[in-house]
């Protein structure tokens, strides 16, 4: 009966109590929110590349090659020579090898050179495969399939031209080969949204008239001139490989490392990534305490409610006590309310999260390519939600202990 | 009556209030019996109220006996008084009695959730609380409705409902008459006194209204009983 007196004196305060409930939920789905948006981040990022068992590069830090080489931020120091490339391609551990070629820019986007092994072997979000949502991968030397950010941005289509800058944020363009839009990769929420891609000689056929990162005055090469050479490239930027069994990938990435004729780097993506979200993660470890921050402020303001309830229900309390009631059963009733108020917003809190996850869900995965799962509250959330509860409880010991006082001094006789 | 034992005894009982060093309230003897009714008549700020806490145990005497039956409330524990009290007495005030938001039931059950030798004298609590609501005078389906809804008449008549439940030995009174007019006056009083007597329960009930005297068994002045000590400083 004390817990049903307890909801009824919680019933007749409706409009105080639920704006608090409101102010609680509200900042348990924010906070459950933030967890499932950096869960969902942490996951997206390390599902930037998979399936790939090392990516090589020129001698420099790890998170720099995984940065420039999948992430294409930054530049690469140094170029991978062809011969050591095709020294690597083959030997015996080696099953699959894509190179990457990169320095050219089309706008704001990065161009890569590859070669179409690169559309087969790349995968992301667990061994999903790039797909081709319009047209077809290239066929010509001046053929390019462009990323879904690409196209939207740019507003191309199939058989729209393109003409390649020489570097990056350059002004001086490839205009004598111009490329042609070939095909266009539907959305996967990697770099590759932002990547034109081009065959590896297409890199060379641009820079057939060029020399030391300048035009050579004069000469002009036709593109069908450029299709009858042999384009064979000099130096490569970086090369994804697979191996044939794992168990050979320490080897061969150490015998990388250790490669005699030129200072290489092989790095296992998934370490890499690990790293590089170490760095990233100070941000993440700021947003969770913003958040728990709100959370808090929430239960603050319960305190402040409760607080102000405290006088209008001086004569409840007196009540409580004339009829027997120790001045114990008035701090655990107070605390009962905070805990119910606690309780009610974590659930709500948790059907705003799920509402929230239901209608953002595909615009969050179309806009910045993260994919919230909606699933069972997890272990975690669970004791976040236990402990918003837990934390109620304790918050509203300060306003409990006051009005124990206060029942202790007014006993039964309350003059207002 | 005098020759049933006292339900309730004061001896020698001071007490000052906190803080003041030249205002106390001092009982050198009451003494109410068993079954008996009892006015006690003061003026306001005579320190009624303040015997009805001393007597209910919310306020400790500085010095004296307060027995109620045959326990000086004193001795027992904080929480044991509490318990006592809601074993031992029932309570109406002069107003806001009851939980407004709860039910009437609950209003009169509430007693019983401190008191359990109370509640075991109850044998089925709801058909009690239903019975005694009648016999008050108050409309069938009372029992549902929230407190708050009631005038305060039959709030008061809930209030004396909440109070002979479980049939305490005593119950105090502390003007509970005053929010009402005359004629419900008249009749708020004849219910509680058929209740009380159909019990056994004594009565003890402070006011300032002199009127009321002819239905008790014993008036008693406040000025006769106890030396109001007032400062002059």
């Amino acid at each position: 009966m004390i817990l049903r007196l307890a909801l009824a004196s919680l019933m007749a305060r409706t409009l105080t109590v639920s704006m608090t409930i409101l102010a609680i939920s509200l900042s348990v789905a924010l906070f459950l929110g933030v967890e499932k948006v950096r869960t969902g981040a942490k996951a997206s990022f390390a599902d930037t590349i998979s399936g790939t068992d090392l990516i090589i590069g020129a001698r420099s830090g790890s998170v720099q090659l995984l940065l420039y080489s999948v992430f294409r931020i930054g530049n690469a120091t140094n170029n991978l020579t062809w011969e050591s490339y095709q020294d690597i391609a083959n030997r015996p551990e080696v099953d699959w090898i894509v190179p990457i070629s990169l320095g050219d820019s089309h706008r704001q986007f990065r161009v890569m050179g590859t070669t179409p092994a690169f559309f087969e072997r790349y995968k992301y979000r667990s061994g999903q495969s790039l797909v081709v949502q319009d047209g077809s991968i290239m066929s010509d030397v001046f053929d390019t399939v462009i990323g879904a950010d690409v196209a939207t941005t740019l507003g191309y289509e199939i058989g729209d031209p393109i003409v390649v800058a020489h570097g990056l944020a350059s002004f001086s363009e490839h205009a004598n080969q111009p490329f042609r839009v070939s095909g266009i990769l539907e959305k996967t929420g990697t770099p590759v949204d932002r990547t034109v891609i081009v065959s590896l000689e297409a890199i060379e056929a641009i820079h057939v008239d060029w020399k030391s990162g300048a035009q050579i005055p004069g000469q002009v090469t036709t593109p069908d001139m450029i299709r009858q050479m042999a384009l064979e490239p000099q130096a490569i930027t970086a090369a994804l490989v697979g191996v044939k069994s794992r168990l050979q990938v320490f080897r061969l990435q150490r015998s990388i490392n250790e490669y005699p004729h030129e200072p290489l780097l092989a790095i296992l993506p998934g370490v890499a990534l690990q790293e590089l979200w170490q760095i990233v993660g100070i941000a993440e470890t700021a947003l969770i305490g913003v958040s728990a921050m709100v959370v808090v402020t929430a239960l603050i303001g319960m305190m402040a409610t409760i607080f102000s309830s405290l006088n209008e229900r001086r004569r409840e309390m007196a009540i409580f006590r004339a009829m027997g009631a120790r001045p114990r059963v008035i701090l655990a009733l107070l605390v009962l309310e905070a805990v119910v108020m606690a309780a009610v917003g974590a659930i709500f809190g948790l059907g705003l999260l799920y509402l929230g996850l239901v209608l953002g869900q595909p615009l969050i995965d179309s806009a910045f390519g993260i994919w919230l799962p909606i699933e069972p509250p997890t272990l975690r959330e669970a004791w976040v939600l236990l402990g918003v509860v837990a934390a109620g409880a304790i918050v509203s010991m300060v306003p409990a202990l006051r009005a124990y006082r206060m029942s202790l001094a007014d006993g039964m006789m309350v003059r207002i | 009556m005098p020759n049933r034992p006292p339900i309730l005894q004061l001896e020698d009982v001071r007490y000052r209030w906190p803080g003041r060093t030249s205002f106390g309230l001092n009982v050198p003897m009451l003494s109410v019996s068993a079954g008996e009714t009892v006015l006690l008549l003061g003026e306001s700020g005579s320190g009624k109220s303040t015997l009805l806490s001393l007597i209910c145990g919310t306020t400790l005497a500085t010095s004296g006996r307060v027995c109620v039956g045959d326990h000086d409330i004193a001795q027992l524990s904080a929480g044991k008084r509490d318990q006592f009290r809601a074993e031992q007495i029932g309570l109406i005030f002069q107003q806001f009695n009851l939980l407004p938001f709860a039910s009437v039931q609950d209003n009169i059950l509430l007693p019983l959730e401190f008191a359990p030798k109370r509640r075991k004298c109850v044998f089925n609590s709801e058909v009690e609380a239903t019975r005694l609501c009648r016999d008050l005078g108050l409309p069938e389906g009372v029992m549902t409705s929230r407190a708050g809804s009631l005038s305060v008449g039959q709030q008061q008549r809930v209030a004396a409902a909440r109070a002979l439940i479980g049939t305490p030995p005593l119950i105090t009174a502390d003007e509970p008459t005053s929010s009402l007019d005359a004629a419900t006056q008249a009749t708020f009083l004849e219910l509680l006194f058929a209740q009380s007597r159909a019990h056994g329960t004594a009565i003890l009930m402070v006011s300032h209204d002199a009127r009321l005297s002819s239905q008790f068994d014993r008036v008693i002045h406040m000025a006769d009983i106890a030396l109001t000590e007032r400062g002059t400083l």
